[in-house]
């Protein structure tokens, strides 16, 4: 990893081209555009393979991939095992409310200890940001961030990029809504990265609380975008609305000043839905709280592809463990 | 007696800057020899200066003997140039007593190898309660008061501290810093936050607590010595206090002048999340760091202090929330400033000023200075010699420095506390 805040005027981070000589997936930041191509092109063959009657090749048959989980998540880990079963890995999974993290080990001594038990690859969440460096730098596994703090969530982005590209034929030129709370999100901040690196358009949109102060953005990192806090300009001519999670406890630290004012500001309803292109797309990483943020009728709608990035998440999944394993094509 | 002969003696406190001799007698430095045995030290070619003072560095003695010890953080003072250091009592237990200052000093004169002046608290354990016996520590030897990091938040407490202090004219020494607007703020609020998704802390957390201890200062007439400024908006404000006669002074740390919150995304390293470069307060922007050398250069802030902080590894090698914040930095503070000196932001002599006779005057230490009869209390530089740090060749205990594996311009060769030579390298 070469990633560097060199200062404020210039970019944040070296892109690196190949994937194959990848290691860790930490965050997109260090993605090149040939790399995500290429994770998306064998997504797609993933995606094949799990169309099959027997959805199930050996490649990576002696392989073991441990989950290690110190946050709650059902389809960022059920998915990361659904991908390695597919690939004939063996998955162990680690939660570390019933480890012995809740002994007090430090997670330097916890990862330490799943490489000595021969873990090939640590697909790690973790409450806090930057834990998966922590770990990326002690070990001989491959990293996979499977949700940092409020940093990182690059499996997700890779796998909105995968949906969007699929419903819509491409990623270059859209204008892509993110609505929410901005601020607290690492589902926003990979997507930010990758939508940028892909030619996106990208407009923030959500309380002024839960949006980076403007001049925090500026000089060259990929925040540097249009933003407002009116959803409805937000949605004008836009091709994907992602819709983020509203956290509750976003409201007793002060954030805003109840639920229902959020869902009277900010909330996806059809009507506010129908200011968008005509066949926009509706995305939301999950877990959704239907009826805060978004709509049971959207969230549920035709123009919902909220179900199909779940599935999606097992092929994109699949696709980097295949690239990390440094197999031939 | 020793003579160190033909060096460049620098001596900020009287102004003097030339080649010469400079003769110890015992404890005391001399002007010319006092008889004619003699051990000569020749350090021609190199810088002989008065040795360092630091206003605040952390000793961890007694409580914390893993992360050091008086023993071990002065000789990483000595190795640093440093001959005196002012120690903060945030150890366990907290200096609350005059027994507790003693306790320090007893332990200083069995161990230390440069001066320890210790600092007792403002408030007893420091938990900004009640005011801790400040008379009986004073007598004692304390130096000032300070409740480390923990900013005392009652303001109402803060004004009785700064008053109570006039009765043994000792400083206060304020953590400036809004404890409701850190609020678990982990680094400096800006860009490099936002992309990391750490939690920042706001200029404006300094910034408010500087306006209130400076507005208290004034209606007290108390001492207020301000720790550790990051701030462009509070070296202004303490200009200000300045010109209109608020007893204060302030200092600012060598990291804080020379490096930004880019550290902690690997800036000089390459490490994400660099834990070393965790520090309370924390480094801020460019701009800042411009202002505080500003402030540094007009004498709005008195003086550079370590802060020197050391921690143990498991403290560092973590998640960055969970990390202590701190760097080990006596050992680096001359060599960090010399890169302020080697780009032409600050004169040799104004840089050694900065770490001898301004903080000797800023708490009216009679060290810091070359006279004749004063303490024999000297170091000898080589302003140009590269090295390479490498924090596990410290002599402190703490390893955590962000600056390993980076080259440094300016070490010091030979370091002379109380008439002892305390660390020597090549001369």
């Amino acid at each position: 990893m070469t990633l560097q805040v060199i200062n404020r005027a210039e970019p944040i981070t070296q892109r690196q081209p190949a994937a194959r000589t990848r290691r860790h997936v930490l965050d997109l930041d260090d993605f090149s555009v040939e790399e995500v191509e290429t994770v998306l092109e064998t997504a797609t063959r993933m995606k094949d393979v799990l169309s099959r009657p027997i959805k199930k090749v050996p490649t990576l048959r002696g392989k073991t991939l441990v989950t290690l989980f110190y946050e709650a998540s059902t389809r960022t880990r059920v998915g990361f095992e659904v991908a390695a079963k597919a690939l004939g890995a063996d998955t162990v999974s680690v939660a570390a409310a019933t480890s012995s993290v809740t002994k007090g080990e430090s997670l330097i001594d916890t990862i330490r200890t799943l490489q000595a038990l021969g873990a090939d690859f640590v697909v790690m969440r973790h409450h806090q940001a930057g834990a998966p460096y922590v770990v990326a730098d002690e070990v001989g596994s491959s990293v996979i961030n499977a949700g940092d703090g409020w940093h990182a969530h690059p499996t997700q982005a890779l796998l909105d990029l995968f949906t969007m590209r699929e419903r819509l034929g491409r990623i270059a030129g859209l204008r892509v809504a993110i609505i929410g709370d901005i601020l607290h999100s690492r589902v926003a901040r990979s997507n930010l990265w990758g939508l940028t690196l892909m030619g996106a358009n990208v407009v923030l949109c959500g309380p002024p609380t839960m949006l980076p102060e403007p001049s925090f953005c500026a000089g060259g990192l990929p925040w540097d975008l249009e933003r407002t806090y009116q959803i409805d300009e937000a949605l004008h001519g836009a091709d994907v609305v992602m819709v983020l999670r509203m956290q509750l406890e976003r409201q007793t630290g002060g954030l805003f000043p109840s639920l229902r004012e959020y869902v009277r500001t900010y909330a996806l309803t059809e009507e506010r839905l129908a200011k968008a292109k005509p066949g926009a797309l509706v995305m939301h990483p999950g877990p959704m709280n239907e009826g805060v943020e978004i709509d049971p009728k959207v969230a549920r709608g035709v123009q919902s592809a909220i179900e199909a990035q779940v599935t999606n998440g097992v092929a994109v999944r699949m696709a980097l463990l295949y690239l990390l394993s440094g197999l031939p094509a | 007696m020793i003579r160190l002969a033909g060096g460049r003696i620098l001596d900020p406190a009287s102004g003097r800057d030339e080649i010469g001799d400079l003769w110890l007698e015992d404890d005391l430095l001399l002007d010319r020899p006092a008889d004619a045995d003699e051990i000569v030290i020749d350090v021609s070619g190199f810088v002989v200066a008065p040795g360092f003072v630091d206003l605040h560095c952390h000793l961890r003695e007694p409580g914390f003997e893993d992360k050091e010890t008086i023993a071990s953080g002065t000789s990483a003072a000595a190795a640093g140039g440093f001959t005196t250091v002012c120690a903060l009592a945030d150890t366990r237990p907290s200096i609350d007593t005059g027994s507790d200052v003693e306790s320090v000093l007893t332990q200083a004169r069995r161990d230390a190898l440069v001066r320890v002046l210790p600092l007792g608290t403002t408030t007893k354990r420091r938990d900004g309660q009640e005011l801790s016996e400040m008379a009986d520590m004073a007598a004692a030897g304390a130096i000032a008061f300070s409740d480390a990091a923990r900013a005392i938040r009652s303001a109402s407490l803060m004004r009785h501290a700064l008053e109570y202090s006039l009765l043994v004219e000792r400083p206060i020494v304020s953590h400036a810093q809004d404890t409701d607007l850190v609020d678990g703020g982990v680094m400096h609020e800006g860009p490099v936050a936002t992309v990391l998704g750490l939690k920042g802390i706001p200029r404006e957390a300094e910034e408010i607590a500087v306006a209130r201890d400076l507005a208290l200062a004034r209606l007290t007439g108390g001492r207020l010595h301000l720790a550790h400024l990051t701030t462009a908006g509070a070296v202004e404000q303490v200009r200000r206090a300045k010109a209109s006669g608020v007893r204060v002074s302030a200092e600012v740390t060598p990291h804080h002048l020379t490096l930004t919150d880019s550290a902690v995304a690997g800036n000089g390293n390459g490490r994400m999340y660099d834990t070393n470069a965790r520090t309370n307060p924390p480094l801020r922007s460019h701009a800042d760091a411009r202002a505080l050398l500003d402030g540094l250069r007009d004498g709005t802030i008195d003086c550079v202090a370590t802060d020197h902080s050391p921690q143990r590894w498991i403290d560092k090698a973590c998640e960055f929330d969970q990390a202590e914040p701190g760097m080990s930095s006596l050992e680096t503070a001359f060599g960090l400033l010399m890169r302020l000196v080697h780009a032409g932001a600050l004169s040799l002599p104004d840089m050694i000023a900065a770490l001898s006779a301004r903080p000797a005057q800023a708490w009216g230490l009679p060290y810091g200075t070359l006279a004749s009869g004063s303490s024999a209390d000297v170091v000898v530089l080589d302003p140009d010699h590269a090295w390479v740090v490498d924090p596990e060749r410290f002599l402190s205990k703490g390893k955590n420095s962000p600056l390993g594996g980076q080259t440094l311009r300016g070490t010091v060769l030979l370091t002379i506390a109380a008439g002892r030579i305390v660390y020597r390298n090549g001369v």
